[in-house]
């Protein structure tokens, strides 16, 4: 048995990175600020030293050029990780991600391989603003031919990243900055956990129980993860027993946990840190709606996100569009006392 | 061009106030962001404070801003960087609703939506992004808009070396030059693009060489020297004015501070920034304002203690004004 010691997120990041590299000679990394500075957010710190710049690759302001780049050496059988340093600047090269990385296996009638691992850092919490401060994971699950991974702390994302490199298919990574565990930023302390040294794996589409309960299902990824822990220890304490459904991966999604946990409960909130519409809260909705056949709620389905704004900076506006554990308390204990919808089954 | 008396002058005070404002801002960051104020164990958090959230300062850097705005009127437009308040103070943003925007208040340039990467300013013709390179192409709209309404208003992009690298600065230059559109684009070349040197990350020793790939001058100013910048940006803003299209201007600049206010900069060899500090441009502008008998240790004096007043009085305003209601988060997402 291998020995596990408690790890940061980012740690456990770069652990799983440097293991995959000493195993694979061909997988390197390429980003703004991974070699020297480690990357913004530890998720490269240290793999410099131990593999050098030929492999650990500083690289210009020009997302475009890198991370098509990556691409075209995926293509070539090489097995490239490229940070995008904050996944709000996506916007500078979505072409590259979406009509290319995306695109290009499916177009090909499957002959083009791209085994590229696109990591990448979301969310708010620490008054960085509209153009820092997003989730956007809805954003590329959106979009046919990207996987998207949204860890929630350190074992599954050591577990998921190495799934992640040695999968012959695009994968966005997405680690929240607020779960990192960095010495410079607040964060939520469960996502510092114990790791196997080991090597390891956790396949995608596995939704993972985090949090057992009979009353409500609450669905989240990444930080909200970790809020939703809090509160339901919380609402435990007035008699509210929440379970909490990690996703982990939200392509592919694993449509079948988040069915038998609502099964069993009857009630689903979804918290979600994305922009309300058009996401992943709306699509969890849609999946329990479609199943209403076989799934019996007892109170309608209740979704907290952002509601339609760009993140405000000022703190009093960040913390009122950012779903807050105290919003998950108030949804639940809502849920818990709302009528029956319509025709539902007793 | 040489400048008269009163644009050294105001060159001088100008670089003093963006200094004071830039100094006092990296004192007033920390507060409520070290321990034992925070999160066990942490030894910062960027979240906390009466300024939260990332904080990129422009102390050293400040000819670049002064030279080139002591030649704009109120028409001509700048659009600056995620470091944009040495741009701003240079362009005439007033100070107090810009300090309160950093405060995340009510009374802010945005209402404490936007925060200091996201100044904006109509009446004063001013804006920035925190995006790299995203300066370019709006400053080459707002020519496109002076050239249209047939005024001979221009407008400036500031970016840093690091977004020479990016499309958006490509674009933006061959644009301007095919449409003769009466912009300026000024890199601040601080070395450093977060830890990534120069030297690692672009291809010219120099961005200026890249002008004569779009059919425009490039001026390299090789000196961190407010005097230096004022000459080069005089003749392509006057170019500019003048209908006969863009230039692409290098200032070689120095940026004192980290790339953001707790940046550990172990990518800076030790005793780089001292280094930098001994050829400081602003005690050298005095330097040559006394020689020439425009400034004296009274009026100097008195100058500093006005430029002071001000800024602590822009703080004060910050820093005691309301807080928007959280509600209000969702007001301003469509006019």
């Amino acid at each position: 048995m291998s020995n596990t010691r408690k790890l940061t997120m980012a740690a456990a990041i770069s652990e799983a990175i440097g293991q995959e590299m000493e195993r694979d000679q061909d997988v390197f990394v390429l980003g703004e600020d991974v070699a020297k500075y480690g990357g913004i957010f530890g998720a490269t710190g240290g793999l410099l030293a131990r593999f050098g710049k030929e492999r650990i690759m500083d690289t210009p302001i020009s997302e475009t050029a890198f991370i098509g780049t990556a691409i075209g050496a995926a293509a070539e059988g090489l097995r490239p990780i490229v940070e995008l340093m904050f996944v709000d600047f996506f916007g500078v090269c979505m072409d590259m991600i979406y009509n290319h990385l995306a695109k290009n296996t499916y177009m090909s009638g499957g002959s083009v391989q791209l085994p590229v691992v696109l990591m990448t850092a979301i969310g708010g919490g620490y008054n960085d603003a509209a153009q820092h401060s997003q989730c956007l994971y809805s954003t590329f699950a959106h979009m046919p031919g990207l996987k998207v991974v949204v860890p929630s702390n350190a074992y599954d994302a050591k577990g998921l990243m190495t799934q992640a490199i040695r999968d012959n298919n695009p994968v966005v990574f997405m680690f929240h900055k607020g779960i990192m565990g960095l010495p410079w930023m607040a964060y939520f302390e469960g996502s510092t956990n114990e790791v196997p040294e080991a090597s390891y794996t956790i396949p995608f589409g596995q939704a993972k129980v985090v949090r057992e309960g009979s009353d409500l299902t609450i669905v989240a990824v990444s930080q909200m993860v970790q809020k939703a822990l809090i509160a339901a220890q919380q609402l435990a304490d007035s008699g509210i027993k929440a379970e909490v459904l990690d996703l982990r991966t939200i392509v592919p999604l694993d449509r079948a946990a988040v069915l038998a946990s609502v099964r069993k409960t009857g009630r689903l909130l979804v918290a979600d840190e994305d922009y309300l519409s058009f996401g992943l809260s709306g699509e969890i909705a849609a999946l329990v709606a479609e199943n209403l056949d076989s799934v019996a709620l007892k109170a309608p389905v209740r979704r907290l996100a952002v509601p339609d704004v760009p993140i405000p900076y000022s703190r009093p506006l960040e913390r009122f569009v950012i779903p807050q554990v105290d919003a998950i308390v108030k949804a639940t204990q809502g849920l818990m006392g709302a009528r029956q919808p319509a025709g539902a089954a007793a | 061009m040489t400048p008269t008396a009163e644009h050294k002058l105001w060159m001088y005070e100008k670089m003093i106030e963006i200094r004071q404002y830039e100094e006092t801002m990296a004192g007033v960051y920390l507060e409520g962001k070290l321990p034992p104020a925070i999160q066990k164990g942490l030894a910062f958090d960027i979240g906390g404070g009466p300024v939260p959230g990332e904080m990129h300062l422009a102390a050293g850097q400040e000819p670049v801003a002064v030279g080139v705005c002591a030649h704009l009127r109120a028409e001509d437009s700048v659009v600056g960087t995620h470091r944009p308040h040495h741009f701003a103070i240079a362009k005439g943003v007033p100070l107090k609703p810009m300090t309160a925007e950093m405060f995340g208040k009510d009374t802010g340039l945005g209402r404490g939506k936007g925060g200091h990467m996201h100044l904006f300013d109509p009446a004063h013709k001013f804006s920035c992004s925190g995006i790299i390179g995203a300066s370019l192409p709006p400053a080459c709209g707002a020519a496109l808009a002076a050239k249209k309404r047939g005024k001979d208003w221009v407008a400036v992009a500031f970016f840093g070396e690091g977004a020479s690298n990016q499309g958006s600065f490509h674009e933006s230059l061959n644009l301007a030059s095919l449409w003769r559109l009466p912009v300026v684009f000024v890199c601040e070349d601080n070395k450093y693009a977060i830890s990534v040197e120069k030297v690692d990350s672009t291809s010219v020793a120099w961005n200026a060489d890249r002008a004569s790939a779009y059919g425009m001058p490039g001026v390299l100013v090789g000196q961190n020297d407010a005097l230096e910048v004022y000459e080069a940006a005089g003749a392509a803003i006057a170019r500019a004015r003048r209908g006969e299209g863009p230039t692409l201007l290098e200032v070689r600049t120095d940026r004192y501070l980290g790339h953001f206010q707790g940046d550990p900069e172990t990518y800076r060899p030790a005793g780089e920034v001292e280094a930098l500090r001994k050829n400081d441009p602003i005690p050298r502008l005095g330097a040559h304002l006394r020689k020439l008998g425009l400034l004296d240790d009274a009026a100097d004096a008195a100058l500093r203690a006005g430029v002071n007043a001000r800024v602590a009085e822009a703080y004060e305003y910050g820093r005691t004004s309301p807080y928007p209601k959280p509600e209000d988060a969702l007001l301003h997402v469509f006019h």
